[in-house]
């Protein structure tokens, strides 16, 4: 098996082929993006100009673009909080066997699982039923953790399967409490996939659409934006909005591998 | 002692099942109970009546919708397994250290975290009248009208379905394939079998698993998704999720909840075949 078989090049072109067609249209949007005034959805250009970045930021020309990208942004970070502290707990809950586990697991597994569009409809109903307003952070923000909280759980599962627990007993063998242990023994053992779970809960909550449909109230998050714009808006503008969601997401991804990678370094760096 | 440890172990559970319970078990029953309301154009009248699942069940608008997302539900499930496990397979046996594995894999989740709706309007200008598949098939003269079928039709939104959801095929299929002892790789070459032969008799049923869970994965979010038909169908296709989003749009709660539901048992039925195939739990 050391040299390359046939079936490795042909795998190999397989694979960036399928590179292509993931990344494909969104380049191709992000470069017509930069049509210039009188261009319109398609190829050719014509000309090239930030003319449609500048419209977003005007407020009667789109709709009211900036404030659902606030509301999105600050809505992704609370969720991120709690999908990360929550799925924590229940990771660390589910290490030992508690009667009505399997209830809770299945029903995270329900919660992944179920159409979102079921998950928007019962809470919009919910909160009319009960005569309370939906609003993106309370309806908004409970409808998204019903998704993010599963994909945490999962990721702190498999964190935990691979958790080699002799470092927790050595540390309470050496004499430290409960809390010091968790504090300076599996809180920095954990940080990274932590801040995988973060990661996760942020960009699924900004990019949420079914579920937040009739969440979020009279004010739309970004995604809810986009979607309207898809159905009323025919210029270019879209494909700007589009790129800069995705740079905001590439934004969020690189500064958690950035952070990521100065967690990892910094053991080694006490260690000398 | 095992009490007081178990303790521990509810209150760290909590917030989670709390969550789970206010946010999907009773808005679940919420619409349970509003699918047998009445209602007119202004509001939602409580009673118990049985025409919203009658007129559903009934309707030859239903029937359709179902064949349509079952017809999406297998097609999407096809060709993003067959690509998955290709993909999957090529990352787990070919590619040999662990740094080139984990570099691809990222480069095939990073569009994973942009926005659905961005990654399917961004098919327009590849596949509309005067986008950029008809413009080359027309300048090299194998097609002399434009392709009408590309955008707005089944193509386009089974197509959007593998651009969307291939990774979840890949990931779990992936997962499985790594936990593969390359030993029976090693003996089963060593023993003279074929390559199609390995991959038949030991690859596939020992990444069976993975397969379940992507297929799972796939099936229920194109059973449940609206967007994707609304978008890439142009607004003429439907399928059960795009029917029951019309009616929320038209204010039709109740009928929009009995669609709901029986949409969810639909779910729940295909779940159990897949779940008698496979002990998800053991997979983590």
């Amino acid at each position: 098996m050391t040299n390359r078989p046939m079936s490795f090049y042909f795998l190999g072109a397989f694979f960036i082929l399928f590179v292509l067609f993931l990344y494909g249209p969104n380049i191709t949007i992000a470069i017509l993006s930069f049509q210039g005034e009188n261009g319109g959805l398609t190829f050719p250009m014509r000309g090239s100009s930030l003319h449609w970045y500048a419209q977003l930021f005007e407020r009667q020309a789109v709709g009211d673009f900036s404030s659902a990208l606030l509301r999105s942004f600050v809505l992704g970070v609370m969720v991120m909080i709690c999908t990360v502290v929550f799925s924590l707990l229940a990771g660390l809950a589910f290490r030992k066997h508690f009667v009505g586990s399997s209830m809770v697991f299945y029903l995270t597994l329900a919660s992944l699982i179920l159409p979102s569009i079921l998950v928007s409809l019962g809470i919009g109903l919910m909160f009319d039923r009960f005569g309370f307003t939906p609003n993106w952070f309370s309806s908004g923000f409970g409808s998204h953790l019903t998704w993010t909280l599963p994909f945490g759980l999962l990721i702190m599962f498999a964190v935990f399967n691979r958790f080699n627990p002799s470092y927790e007993m050595a540390s309470a063998d050496l004499g430290a409490t409960k809390l010091q242990t968790f504090r300076f023994i599996l809180l920095p053992l954990l940080a990274p996939s932590l801040m995988g779970i973060g990661l996760f809960g942020f960009t699924l909550s900004y990019d949420e659409f079914a579920r937040t449909l009739m969440t979020s109230g009279a004010l739309n998050t970004l995604p809810l934006e986009l979607f309207a714009m898809t159905t009323n808006v025919t210029s270019p503008v879209l494909y700007a909005l589009g790129s800069v969601t995705t740079l905001v997401s590439l934004c969020v991804i690189l500064l958690t591998l950035v952070l990521l990678k100065q967690l990892n370094r910094k053991p080694k760096h006490q260690g000398k | 002692m095992i009490l007081s440890r178990q303790i521990h172990s509810y209150w760290q559970a909590l917030p989670l099942t709390l969550i789970l319970l206010g946010f999907l078990v009773f808005p679940i029953c919420v619409i349970l109970v509003v699918s047998f309301w009445d209602y007119n154009e202004y509001s939602l009248i409580p009673d118990f009546i049985l025409e919203n699942y009658e007129f559903l069940l009934t309707s030859n608008v239903t029937l359709k919708a179902y064949l349509q997302t079952f017809k999406y539900a297998f097609l999407s499930w096809f060709f993003t397994f067959l690509i998955g496990f290709t993909l999957a397979y090529f990352l787990a046996f070919h590619i040999r250290s662990q740094k080139n594995q984990t570099i691809l894999f990222l480069l095939c989740t990073v569009p994973f975290f942009t926005s659905n709706i961005i990654r399917m309007i961004s098919w327009i200008p590849l596949l509309g009248r005067n986008g950029l598949v008809n413009s080359a098939l027309q300048t090299s003269g194998l097609i002399e009208q434009p392709l009408d079928w590309l955008l707005y039709s089944d193509f386009a939104i089974v197509l959007a379905y593998i651009h969307l959801y291939t990774l979840f095929m890949v990931v779990p299929i992936f997962n499985s394939m790594m936990r593969i002892d390359r030993n029976l790789v090693e003996a089963a070459l060593d023993a003279g079998a074929a390559p199609w032969q390995i991959l038949k008799d030991i690859i596939v049923p020992l990444s069976k698993s993975g397969i379940m869970v992507g297929s799972i994965f796939v099936f229920t979010l194109v059973m449940g998704d609206f967007i994707t038909v609304k978008i890439m169908g142009g607004g003429i296709k439907a399928n059960v999720a795009t029917l029951i989003y019309n009616e929320i749009s038209l204010l039709q709660y109740p009928a929009a909840a009995a669609g709901a539901i029986v949409l969810l048992i639909t779910v729940l039925m295909m779940l159990m075949i897949l779940f008698r195939l496979v002990d998800v739990r053991k997979e983590l």
